[in-house]
């Protein structure tokens, strides 16, 4: 058994909480204090059954205001599979929130309104899918029920979503006509839609590859702290402590450590009482070197055939998530995995209209822009490029006035 | 390109392992809540697979209500003692003593809400910047929107509309002076994820968790540890039970479920089709629909 994790963008509208509470319900995940809970709140469906989007209306504010305004991590899990669902908000005002959702998830699930087809927010959250590199993408046709379950209207919105997709460069998507409040093809496959081949959304979930297996050759691991012990017996122990980001390391591997530069060669991998040939993506581990060298947390180990950028001068895209304005006179902060430096972002490339899709040149960055940026760096960076490497071609922004992450970044290309 | 298999456990523990090594990165007093609950029983043994063979980068700390279960302060102690870490205990007696806080009165008066006080003079005390936690985010709907690294200020509150953005893995644990981070490391297991990796890595925990016979009451609906903790009168009737704790807190607060399960395998088939979460346990949270919420703004774990 392994995990899936995916994110949901969606208005209170597309019945997006209906759609997780009706996972969640239809797999058994809500207990029985949480049921009672449920039904001795006030707020019902118009026909007096449970209104199953309570369950992710987490913050009293939101239950006040019946809106999702952060990420709500949420947990179930069948025979098949354990999920984490990132739940977020999809009012352009939350974007920050949606690309934080998205961040950590391998698939989105994109709702539509059957009754509205393709709309702006359609192109919000699908431009964020692309941007932040999800791999899956499954786009759930809504509310069936309240288009009579029509065949056609159904295949007219799939077919204006593969233009769209086709835009994005989004290469793997399912379509798939639900209802989430009747429950059509959440679980079970709907009796009301026959001409629906495909499988209900949980069937697709649970059998959908995962990106946990990560077959790529960037072996790379950031490391965070440098085991000592420093007692008689493990006089001259020193092991490098992190977790793989990317790709394989095995033992006798040939390494270069970066940014130093020095290269060396695996001696031993350790996991606690184990001594394993091989570490793998999302391993977290102890490395130790056959050679002598100076590495601290903040440096990359990684394999010396594959090596990664290095430069002081990035590309990025950046998502700005402070209220607080962009100031391209200040320093920032950087933080790429174990790597803190300075920063400045020296140029505003273009801002992204997230709902046209269209480009434009820009002076000024506010919370929940998105466009392409220059960034300058004290140190240089090892880094891979985004869509080769998600784990090590991202980074946050610090504003060191406030200590708040202020800006996600997404690299593009090392600059000459 | 070689197979290997790496199961939810090992991702959700090799998640964990990486956050607990970010502490010791990036923070200069870190410390780690212990409970003696299967939580924080669970952080030990992270940490031990993120540090050994080097010591644990931060002390224990527990913060100690005075109304224990004996036998998780067995437990405690003897664990100390074993994986040889400093342990630093915060008292909920020594801040009644100094009249820092009050002690409740009344039926259902529970030295649950005091912890907090003494939790934050333990923190001062000792100037801790980070402090690690066993939360979860499958415990309460609160909950299930904190970061991992989630920022109280100097009065040890959290702010749920102020909270950072957390991307990727990276964590920000840059903070103001007298601020603090509070860490949870499994903040994405379930509690069915915790028993499971308690089983696979064998884990002993304190007896309380497991199937035995105890004088208790029913308050509330909920069946109460009979102890010199508990305010009883005459109306309240004793009865011996068969029960086991799902959470260990302070026993005037942790409600007992009828039990037979001896091994952990039972515990595991109890969950699983278990109909009560294991926070609806405890009496502290059923008091208001908000109750959670109100209490991490004041500075609860």
């Amino acid at each position: 058994m392994n995990i899936l994790k995916f994110f949901t963008a969606g208005s209170v509208d597309d019945g997006k909480s209906t759609l997780i509470g009706r996972l969640l319900y239809d797999t058994d995940s809500i207990l029985a204090d949480q049921l009672e809970a449920l039904q001795s709140s006030n707020r019902k469906n118009d026909d007096g059954t449970i209104d199953l989007a309570i369950l992710t209306d987490g913050l009293r504010a939101e239950r006040e205001q019946g809106i999702t305004i952060d990420v709500a991590y949420k947990y179930f899990q069948t025979e098949k599979r354990k999920f984490i669902i990132a739940d977020t908000p999809g009012h352009i005002q939350y974007t920050r929130n949606m690309v934080t959702g998205a961040s950590t998830a391998n698939l989105a699930i994109i709702l539509i309104d059957a009754r509205n087809g393709v709309v702006e927010q359609t192109i919000r959250h699908s431009y964020i899918v692309s941007l932040l590199g999800i791999k899956h993408v499954v786009v759930c046709i809504n509310k069936m029920d309240m288009v009579d379950y029509s065949e056609t209207a159904y295949n007219a919105i799939i077919e204006k979503y593969k233009v769209l997709a086709q835009q994005l460069k989004l290469a793997d998507v399912t379509y798939i006509p639900v209802s989430a409040l009747k429950g059509d093809n959440i679980v079970q496959t709907s009796q009301n839609m026959d001409w629906y081949e495909g499988e209900s959304l949980l069937h697709f979930l649970e059998k959908v590859d995962t990106d946990n297996l990560d077959k790529s050759q960037l072996a790379r691991m950031p490391v965070q702290w440098v085991v000592r012990p420093q007692t008689e017996e493990l006089h001259d122990y020193r092991g490098y402590a992190g977790r793989v980001l990317s790709g394989t390391f095995n033992l006798n591997d040939k390494v270069t450590v970066l940014p130093s530069g020095a290269s060396s060669t695996i001696e031993k991998i350790e996991f606690f009482d184990q001594a394993p040939a091989a570490a793998h993506a999302g391993q977290s581990v102890i490395i130790h070197l056959k050679d002598d060298v100076d590495i601290s947390r903040g440096d990359t180990i990684v394999n010396a055939s594959a090596l990664p950028q290095e430069s002081k001068l990035i590309e990025a895209d950046l998502c700005w998530m402070d209220t607080r304005a962009l100031d391209t006179s200040i320093m920032y902060n950087i933080q790429h995995n174990s790597k803190i430096t300075r920063c400045k972002i020296s140029e505003i490339l273009h801002k992204v209209d997230i709902n046209t899709l269209e480009k434009h040149a820009a002076e000024e960055f506010k919370l929940n822009d998105i466009g392409r940026v220059i960034i300058k760096t004290a140190d240089a960076l090892a880094f891979d490029l985004y869509d080769d490497n998600r784990a090590n071609g991202s980074a946050i922004l610090v504003d060191t006035r406030t200590n708040l992450t202020v800006g996600a970044l997404m690299f593009r290309a090392a600059v000459e | 390109m070689s197979t290997y298999n790496f199961d939810y456990l090992d991702e959700l523990e090799a998640e964990a392992i990486h956050i607990l090594r970010e502490v010791a990165g990036q923070f200069e007093k870190p410390a780690l809540l212990f409970s003696g609950g299967k939580d924080s029983i669970t952080l030990v043994r992270l940490a031990e697979k993120a540090f050994r063979p080097g010591k644990f980068p931060f002390p224990l700390v527990h913060i100690d209500t005075g109304h224990n279960f004996e036998e998780t302060i067995t437990y405690r102690d003897q664990m100390v003692e074993r994986i040889g870490e400093k342990l630093i205990i915060g008292s909920v007696q020594e801040s009644i003593d100094q009249g820092k806080v009050v002690e409740q009165t009344g039926k259902n008066a529970s030295r649950n809400a005091l912890q907090t006080v003494t939790l934050l003079d333990t923190i001062a005390k000792y100037q801790f910047d980070a402090c690690i936690g066993g939360a979860r985010r499958d415990e309460e709907k609160a909950r299930a929107k904190e970061r991992i690294f989630s920022v109280r200020d100097e009065f040890g509150q959290w702010d749920p509309k102020r909270q950072r953005p957390e991307l990727w893995n990276i964590y920000n644990g840059k903070i103001h002076k007298g601020e603090n981070i509070r860490v949870f490391p499994i903040s994405n297991w379930t509690e069915l994820d915790v028993w499971n990796y308690i089983r696979r890595e064998k884990i002993d925990l304190p007896s309380i968790y497991f199937s035995h016979e105890r004088d208790c009451i029913t308050r509330n609906g909920q069946l109460m540890a009979a102890s010199p903790f508990l305010n009883m009168d005459d109306e309240d009737v004793v009865e011996r039970k068969q029960v086991r704790f799902r959470t260990v807190g302070d026993m005037s607060c942790t409600a007992a479920v009828e039990s037979d399960a001896t091994l952990i395998d039972d515990i595991i088939s109890e969950i699983s089709d278990s109909k009560i979460s294991e926070r609806g346990a405890r009496l502290d949270d059923k008091v208001s629909e908000a109750a959670m919420e109100d209490r991490k703004k004041g500075g609860y774990f």
